[in-house]
Order: C-alpha cells, then structure tokens, then sequence
C-alpha cells in the first residue's frame, strides 16, 4: 500500500512570529522555517507502518515555494522514500491544496493519506476533511491511535471530553492529532541518504488544479497587546488580590 | 439572507458554545439551526426555545451515522441551497464535518471566526492568535466556524421556532461508527474550564505535578502542562496548553514553574487573568501574568492553599 503524506514548511513553533510594518501578512522572510508539527506526526506515523509492514511505499508531497524541498528532505530522512514538490507562488489555502492532493492521489493511486489536523500558520484544520470530502473517501479526523487490519483501519479520534473510535474501509484519509506518537529525530546517515532520495518537481498547472485563493487578506494586524502586571511578595497578597482585585476567585 | 447553525448538544441541551454561534449568525441574517442524534428529538425543543431562532431541523438518528463527517457533511451540503452562510461553534465535531461539507461544495471554509465586519469579510486568528487576519470571501455560500468565547450567546428561553424533520442522507459509506468515550475525570475540561492550574519544567518530575491537584480541588480548576513538562514525560501531552496543544482562555490561569516560551503563551495568553510563580525573575512568563511571584514553587505552593483555605 502506498501512503502519501503531505507536509509542509512553516515558521518554526519556536519562533514568534511577527506582522509586517505594512499589514500585509507575517514576516517569513529570514525566519528558522521547520516542518509543520504535525505533519510531523503524520510522517512518523507512516514511517511506523511501513516498519510493521503495512505500508510499501511513503510518498511526501509539499505544495509551495522552491524551499519547501527541505521540508521534503527532512520527511525522506525521517524515512519517506521518495516526494513529490508542487512548486506555486500563489498562496495555499486547504481547499486549492486538497485538489491537488486529489489529483496526486489518483495518479499515484495511494490507498492512505495521513496529513497533519492543522497547519500552524494559517491554523486552517481543514484539508484533511476536504481531500476525503473531493475523493468520496471516508476520514478519520484527530487521530490518537491508528490500527490498519485486512483492509480497514481501525481510529481512535481526539474529541471533546474524550475519544471516539471509528473503522474505515481503505481507501482513506486520516489527520494526526498530537497523542498519535512521538516524531523521531532524523539521524545524520539517513538526513545523507535523503539527499540521494528522488524528488520529483511539478506545478498545480501539471495537473490541471486553479490555485485561485477564495479568500483575500484584508489585512494582518497583532492582536492587542498584553502588559506585564506586577510582581507580588507573598502568597497571602496573591490571594487577596484575586479575590478583591482581580475577582477571579 | 438565512444562515444555518449546526448546533452541538449533550443529551439533548444545548452547548453554551453554540448559542455563541447563534449570536454570530444572528448579525447575518435570519436563524435556522440543525440538530443530529440519538436526542435530537430533545436538542430540538430545547433549541425551538432559543430566541431568534425561525427553524429546527431536526435528524433523529440511532445508527450512529451522525456521528460521522460523511453523512453530515453530505446533508449540509444538501441543505445549504437555502443558505448563504453555514456556521457551527469551532468544536472537534463542526471541525470534523465542516471542512468536508466546504469541499462538496467548491467553498474554502472560514474556521475560528471571531468578529464579523459584513456579510463577506471575517476576523480569525492565525499562528495561534499571535496574529488576527480580517479575510474577504469570493464564495457564493460561507462555510464558517465561530470561536464561542468572542460572541455573547443568545438566552436559551424565550423563542417558538417550528421543528421539522429531516432525512440523513446515506453518504460514500466506508466508514463505521463504533464508540465515543468520554473521560470520567472529576475535573472541568481544559478548554472549558473557568480555572486552569499549569505546570512546567518547574515541577521537576511527574510525581510532583500531583502537588497541583489540591490547589486545582481548591478552584474547580483543570490541570494543565506546558510542552516542556509534556516532553519530559512528566505528563501525557492530552495536559499539553500551547500552540501545539490546547487554546485555552479561562478566567484565572496559573502557571507554576513555566518560564512562558513563545509556543505556550500562545495557548493562553486570551486568559482574563495570568498568575505566574516561577524562580527565575527573568522568566518571560512574567510579562504576560497580571500577578507574579518569584519564588520556589514547592514553597508558595502550600502558602497559596493556606490562604485560600484561610480567607474561603
């Protein structure tokens, strides 16, 4: 079975990010870029199928600018064999890269995709749910737990106030949640062997998809800032101040 | 112009968050809501009473099938030839089936809304709130979820809206419905919570972060954890607030021993109200917390419960 797993290059989580002057978006230019965390999640999870034998091929797909083949790079040393960079200026939003992701997933007819929930830039959750939605295919959303069995696959899903367990008849796609598992570190000899890994370089118009945006930014702004408040000696004035002055408690 | 709320309920109440998306789709026109499950039959007398409210659309379903994204997704999108606007409080089941409905529909989604300038052009938080973008739509029909605690919701009495029953469509199939189990802890959940009592590397160990559970008795709080305490094993990563973890924004938020790295205070710097206690002065979390204090937690800890017990 082959698996396709998209990934994509975002600021790293560490980085606070920061609105441009003119409020036209947020500054990404000379900022540590990584790969979405939890598009890092979705590439170990695939790799730990491929490990158990389930999976026979790992396929990384990015969508975006040239330097988006890092992003690829470090998904091929974590263990994905090979990537596929849909090279495009225009910004992504999940509803245009989810038409890509459909027309990627037919041509290489893969039977599972494992995406990320959520980007954590434009904090979107949503192309997941949208590639299922364009495919006919069913979606499990949130995962915590993963079982793939005689051609169903058995998820335990995030919600809220607990979990939900559903089973899915393959073909199918899943989004990861952060409890699926912990994404391993790429060592140096596979970040070497990922380097002669083969990427392959397209564009959207390659495969017929109108990366159009339906949303337009009208501006970017920073949300109101918040002051430092003061510093306390004690804990009886901490209770007493949230009590009568804060009245929180 | 009609929008359509799909609403969340438990056993047939209401969820508090989704009369907050009431109120939002009230701002854009008149109010139809649709409700799903074993109890629908109740969800819609409780939402028939909600001021503001024209129509129920009401799926009473025992199969499990409204469970799941593709039979739901498939009905909003049938249902949304009468709609210009489709919205849902921003839960993990409207951000289950939203997206989905959205693509059958040729619509790029507008998730976590939390103002509304017209009819076209939305507020929404981007990199975990370290940013709000205003977004225009060039979609016929808006997909749209709304981030409950910027709305005031609507009153839960007062309204008589008609009820009318409708069909679940049967969907691709491929998917299967098989439990939901919820978490029996004693403890408010994190996001809702109107208290949250978070520990950090500051804890030291997993058998310390036990130490909260008095204080967190104390203020009906739920417990949290930065990434730092979760990756350190000290606790499993469903505690985790921050940009990879929970958005939370209760009233009171008390962070023991979190030095306050960009990645958590994005998860909870929306707090009314931050009370930071951590050894290192210059500890970023400081910068945020209405009240500080710099000390060893271990020690202000049980000071803080004395003087709780003492003044309650």
């Amino acid at each position: 079975m082959k698996v396709l797993v998209p990934v994509k290059r975002v600021i790293d989580y560490n980085i606070k990010p920061r609105v441009k002057a003119d409020g036209s978006g947020v500054e990404t230019a000379g900022v540590k870029m990584s790969m979405n965390p939890f598009d890092e999640i979705a590439v170990e999870e695939a790799v730990r199928l491929k490990e158990k034998g389930v999976v026979s091929e790992i396929i990384a797909v990015s969508i975006g600018e040239p330097k988006a083949q890092d992003t690829l790079r470090t998904a091929m040393a974590m263990g994905a064999d090979r990537s596929i960079l849909v090279e495009t200026d225009v910004v992504t939003e999940p509803l245009s890269v989810a038409k890509v992701l459909k027309a990627l997933v037919e041509k290489e007819k893969s039977d599972l995709v494992i995406l990320g929930k959520q980007a954590i830039d434009d904090d979107m959750n949503a192309t997941g749910q949208m590639l299922a939605g364009l495919l006919g295919r069913p979606q499990a959303t949130f995962a915590s737990k993963v079982d793939v069995a005689d051609g169903a696959v058995t998820v335990t899903r995030e919600i809220d106030g607990g979990s939900q367990t559903v089973k899915l008849a393959l073909p199918a796609i899943i989004t990861a949640d952060l409890r699926l598992n912990e994404p391993r570190y790429a060592s140096l000899p596979n970040i070497m062997k990922a380097r002669k890994k083969p990427m392959e370089k397209i564009t959207p118009a390659d495969l017929g998809v109108d990366m159009t945006p339906r949303l337009s930014v009208v501006s970017v702004a920073e949300p109101p800032e918040r002051k430092a408040g003061i510093k306390l000696d004690s804990a009886a004035e901490l209770v007493s101040r949230l009590r009568n002055e804060a009245k929180v408690i | 112009m009609t929008v359509l709320v799909y609403l969340d309920h438990e056993g047939g109440a209401i969820r508090q968050a989704s009369r907050s998306a009431i109120a939002a789709a009230s701002r854009l026109g008149d109010v139809d809501v649709l409700v799903t499950g074993p109890d629908a039959a109740a969800a819609a007398k409780s939402a028939a009473a909600i001021p503001g409210v024209k129509k129920v659309l009401q799926v009473t379903d025992t199969t499990g099938n409204s469970e799941l994204a593709e039979p739901v997704a498939a009905l909003l999108a049938e249902l949304a030839a009468g709609y210009t606007h489709i919205l849902a409080a921003s839960s993990a089941t409207a951000k289950n089936v939203l997206p989905r409905a959205a693509a059958l529909l040729d619509v790029q989604p507008i998730p976590d809304i939390v103002a509304i300038n017209d009819a076209d052009t939305f507020v929404r938080p981007i990199y975990a709130g370290s940013a709000l973008a205003t977004v225009k739509s060039a979609d016929a029909k808006k997909i749209i979820t709304v981030r409950a605690s910027s709305f005031d919701p609507v009153a839960s009495e007062g309204g008589t809206a008609t009820i009318e029953e409708v069909a679940l469509p049967a969907g691709p199939g491929g998917s299967t419905f098989i439990a939901t189990e919820l978490s029996k802890s004693e403890r408010p959940e994190l996001e809702s919570a109107r208290v949250v009592v978070s520990g950090g590397n500051g804890m030291l160990n997993g058998e310390n972060f036990k130490l909260l559970e008095p204080l967190a008795d104390r203020l009906g709080a739920a417990i949290g954890a930065s990434r730092a305490a979760v990756d350190k094993g000290f606790v499993s990563n469903e505690y985790q607030v921050g940009q990879t973890g929970k958005i939370v924004a209760p009233e009171l938020y008390i962070a023991m021993g979190i030095s306050g790295q960009i990645q958590h205070l994005a998860g909870m710097k929306d707090s009314k109200v931050i009370v930071a206690v951590n050894k290192d002065p210059e500890a970023p979390i400081f910068q945020v917390a209405d009240y500080g204090i710099v000390g060893d937690l271990f020690t202000i800890l049980p000071q803080l419960e004395a003087e709780l017990d003492k003044a309650g």
